[in-house]
């Protein structure tokens, strides 16, 4: 099994303020790899870091042992690494088909595909994505209409649509009604592995993180804390420290 | 009457009224020309502007460097240029049919190609700049443009250059010219239509909403605003290339890079008509061509300080566009599905 | 052009004259900069009409001199009424235009100036005009580097104002309100300043702003109802180059464009001068895109 995404010793800073400090992981390929830590912890920080938002400061980032730390977000995105937003984003004034089918994956396209029309084909795997996230019902309706939730879900689907081997996904529960949890994360199981895309996620609610990954990552005040399986992270004192010791210190003041 | 026959219909009239209308109206064949040429300008800006929302200050330059390129191959093929453009009156070149239309082709041929190969090298330089910094960058090329012809002595400097003279009588001329505007103004929207009914529209409209996430998808974002900027180029040199034979007589600030007048009133007909549709810059520099036409001898001086306020207008009040208006008005004709409940949430919300 | 650097090298004094010349009015760009990244930093609105707004704080001067009132007095006068100008455009256009995308206020403010450049040109013609001061002419290494004394006065005012406008921001009530609603414009509205307000003076101070630049720009230099577009572009030249919220640089990329403007208006002609500021711009925007490659971002 090799990795698909290997970090190392990256550090960044803003100003004065260091979000990650030395930090190296492992992404392995068709696994499930989950980032957690408290708030300001430098999640998201890493994850821009990885998807090409910033330079870093020291350290090298490997996708399929390729060297993309000083790439462009775009080219970066080609190699098949895709990210989603904490605050979803989508093209909100087109209809979720028309985000779909924009969504295609560009890796091999040339200067001809630009002005052709969609297959059938496309449409039709739109579609399906589309069912696979239950939004088949709403496909014609413009996507900035849907709710927060739904948003999210589309997002899911065009990330989906783009066949990415590695799919960064930053907080995909966060604002989603929680009944409506477990499916979604029966649906990111099902990613990983009837389409075999291996899936790095930030996750706040401990239950996901535990049920979904396989391997797990804490991160608490920019440095790496503990890594290991679910089981392990969740018993590690270090990690329980990290985040029972925040709260109460916010209890005592 | 289906869409498809008032479709049908729609292309008819517009046929009739660019072959016809110069022979029924024939005191106004350069002003119909000139609305061709319009329809050109807003067609071609829309490609970015509305497509993409990267709104160019500059697309006037296109214009200006195949009107130039045009007239240079006219009078390089039969003369020396500088000689040419130094000698007073300059007008003395006296061409057989057969030169002119040779000198005619090739010049709006090169043209075409030589504003597309500014289009590529000036995208690279200004496609990374988002935003303002991006209308005042293509601003700036285009002044500065302007200036620097003018300085060019071997070109004609700040005098222009006259163009060699048409071997014919003055209304075949004017009717020949006429007819090749009306042809590429069709051409180029044949062109759009084709465009935008592929990937490239979605990606172009991915662009606009967000870039940042069309970035994060993976979508060649520097490719498709470089193709579609490129495609404007090339029709806007063959039009600067026509338009410069046109009038016959060309220099830089007035006529080949007139950054204030055509300039903005790309924009302003984009905006008139509808930002980012198809049909919006052909209403909009239509009803613009139109009212510029009926009002603007009438105006003594003051017509500028109308264009200003129109523009202010157009923005503040009028974002939307005639057509923009229309799809708000009857989404379901434009084939926008809309969500009930959101309908009536909004209009709740207004009622509030 | 040979000849003029070799004119450069014969006469160093030449040199100091461009140089000091390039000061004063490099001093008054950096003044009228300084409002285009005050409007910009807090409402975001990037105002092409900001040379027009200079040119007619430079008319009003102008005129005032015509009625023998001296321009020096003017220059008050003329940031008065920029100032009630400011908060009419303000009402009347801006307020409208401000949350909407940034194209909006940027053409609405073209529109702006096309209509202020043909208002101007109508009430005054296109002819070149100056306030005369009539102060001394000063000259200096025998008659070789002259430098007129409402030069000197300019740069002190010019130093002067822009210390007050300083001052105002960082100790007045006023200021700190509407440096709190450029921070965080929702926080400030929660917190209760009234942002519309905030918006409404902070556009009136960049036009009282502007109108003292354009009184100086009529004492020192020349104004025409169409050069409002070159004091817009050299303002948008030095805040790019400076940066958002950077005072200093602001200081300094006004008199180094005031300097090479001139330097390259001796050296190309008269005639590509206004080329060379436009020139200025695209290198500075080419610049700005390399650093911000290097950091992985466009320049927006």
């Amino acid at each position: 099994m090799s990795n698909l995404i290997e970090v190392r010793n990256v550090s960044k800073s803003f100003g004065g303020v260091v979000a990650n400090r030395d930090i190296s992981l492992d992404v392995p390929e068709g696994r499930v790899t989950g980032l957690i830590g408290p708030n300001g912890s430098g999640k998201t920080t890493l994850f821009n870091s990885i998807v090409g938002y910033h330079p870093i400061d020291e350290g090298s980032i490997q996708f399929e042992g390729q060297e993309i730390s000083d790439m462009m977000v775009p080219e970066i995105a080609r190699l098949g690494m895709l990210r989603t937003f904490q605050q979803t984003r989508i093209y909100s004034k087109m209809d979720c088909v028309k985000n779909m089918l924009i969504s295609l994956p560009h890796r091999t396209e040339g200067y001809s595909s630009m002005f052709k029309p969609y297959g059938a084909e496309t449409m039709e795997k739109a579609d399906r994505l589309l069912e696979f996230v239950g939004l088949y019902s709403k496909r014609h309706l413009i996507s900035g209409d849907l709710s927060f939730g739904q948003q999210k879900l589309l997002e899911f689907a065009m990330a989906l649509m783009n066949e990415p081997k590695v799919l960064l996904l930053d907080e995909p529960t966060a604002g989603i009604n929680p009944t409506l949890i477990n499916g979604l994360i029966d649906r990111l199981r099902r990613a990983t592995t009837e389409l075999g895309i291996t899936l790095f996620v930030i996750e706040h609610n401990m239950p996901v993180v535990m049920n979904l990954a396989d391997n797990v990552y804490c991160l608490a005040n920019g440095r790496l804390l503990a890594h290991g399986t679910p089981d392990e992270v969740q018993n590690d004192e270090r990690v329980i420290n990290a985040y029972l010791g925040g709260h109460l210190e916010m209890e005592d003041h | 009457m289906s869409i498809a026959q008032q479709k049908i219909l729609l292309y008819a009239v517009i046929l009739v009224l660019g072959i016809g209308g110069p022979l029924i109206f024939p005191n106004y064949t350069f002003q119909i020309s000139v609305l061709w040429v319009m329809i050109l300008f807003a067609l071609t800006w829309d490609i970015l502007g509305g497509q993409m929302g990267y709104n160019s200050l500059g697309n006037i330059f296109f214009f200006g460097v195949g009107m130039y390129t045009c007239a240079l191959v006219q009078v390089g093929l039969y003369t020396d240029v500088s000689v040419y453009t130094s000698a007073t009156g300059g007008a003395n070149l006296r061409l057989t049919p057969e030169e002119y239309f040779i000198g005619l082709g090739l010049g709006a041929f090169a043209g075409a190609i030589v504003a597309s190969i500014f289009a590529v090298i000036f995208g690279w330089v200004v496609f990374g700049l988002r935003g303002p910094y991006f209308a005042i960058g293509t601003l700036g090329f285009t002044l500065a443009a302007g200036e620097l012809v003018g300085a060019w002595e071997w070109v004609g400097g700040g005098g222009g250059i006259a163009l060699p003279v048409y071997p014919g009588p003055p209304d075949e001329r004017s009717l020949l010219f006429n007819f090749l505007c009306f042809i590429l103004a069709v051409i180029a929207f044949l062109t759009v239509k084709w465009m935008y009914a592929g990937q490239f529209g979605l990606a172009a409209n991915a662009i606009r909403d967000d870039e940042e996430k069309a970035e994060a998808m993976g979508i060649h974002t520097l490719r498709y605003k470089t193709v579609g900027w490129t495609i404007a180029a090339f029709f806007l040199g063959i039009s600067g290339a026509i338009f410069g034979n046109m009038v016959g007589f060309i220099e830089p600030l007035e006529v080949a890079f007139p950054t204030v007048t055509f300039g903005i009133f790309m924009v302003v007909m984009c905006l008139l008509g509808g930002k980012g549709t198809l049909w919006g810059p052909v209403v909009g520099a239509a009803l613009f061509h139109i009212f510029k036409e009926v009002t603007w001898t009438y105006m003594l001086g003051w017509q500028w300080v109308a264009l200003g306020a129109l523009i202010i207008i157009l923005v503040v009040f009028f974002q939307q566009g005639v057509m923009g208006w229309l799809q708000e008005k009857w989404p379901s004709r434009f084939g926008i599905t809309v969500d009930e409940n959101v309908v009536a949430k909004k209009s709740s919300e207004a009622a509030q | 052009m040979l000849d003029n650097i070799y004119l450069l090298i014969q006469a160093p004094l030449l040199n100091v004259q461009i140089l000091l010349d390039g000061l004063f009015v490099g001093s008054i760009f950096a003044l009228a900069a300084y409002g285009l990244a005050l409007v910009w930093g807090v409402m975001n609105v990037k105002n092409l009409a900001q040379g027009d707004f200079v040119i007619m704080g430079g008319y009003t001067a102008w005129l005032l001199s015509t009625w023998g009132i001296h321009p020096i007095f003017g220059l008050p006068i003329a940031m008065v009424l920029m100032f009630g100008f400011g908060w009419v455009v303000y009402v009347v256009i801006i307020r409208r235009v401000i949350d909407k995308d940034m194209f909006t206020s940027l053409l609405a403010t073209f529109g702006l100036a096309l209509v202020i450049q043909q208002l101007l040109n109508l009430a005054f013609g296109p002819e070149v005009q100056v306030a005369e001061s009539h102060f001394a002419i000063n000259s200096f290494f025998d008659g070789l580097v002259t430098v007129a004394n409402i030069k000197f006065i300019s740069l002190l005012l010019a130093a002067g104002l822009a210390a007050m406008v300083v001052g105002f921001m960082k100790f007045s009530r006023m200021g700190q309100a509407i440096r709190a609603t450029a921070q965080d414009a929702r926080a400030a509205k929660v917190m209760g300043i009234d942002t519309d307000r905030i918006y409404a003076f902070t556009f009136s101070l960049n036009a009282a702003i502007c109108g003292a630049a354009g009184a100086l720009i009529s004492m020192i230099w020349v104004i025409q109802p169409f050069f409002g577009i070159g004091h817009s572009i050299r303002s948008f030249v030095v805040v790019t180059a400076a940066g958002l919220g950077n005072l200093p640089g602001v200081i300094i990329a006004g008199l180094s464009l005031g300097g090479a403007e001139l330097y390259s208006g001796f050296v190309f002609g008269a005639e590509l001068q206004q080329f060379s500021v436009v020139a200025l711009l695209v290198i500075v925007l080419a610049v700005r895109q390399v650093q911000q490659r290097r950091h992985r971002q466009a320049v927006k």
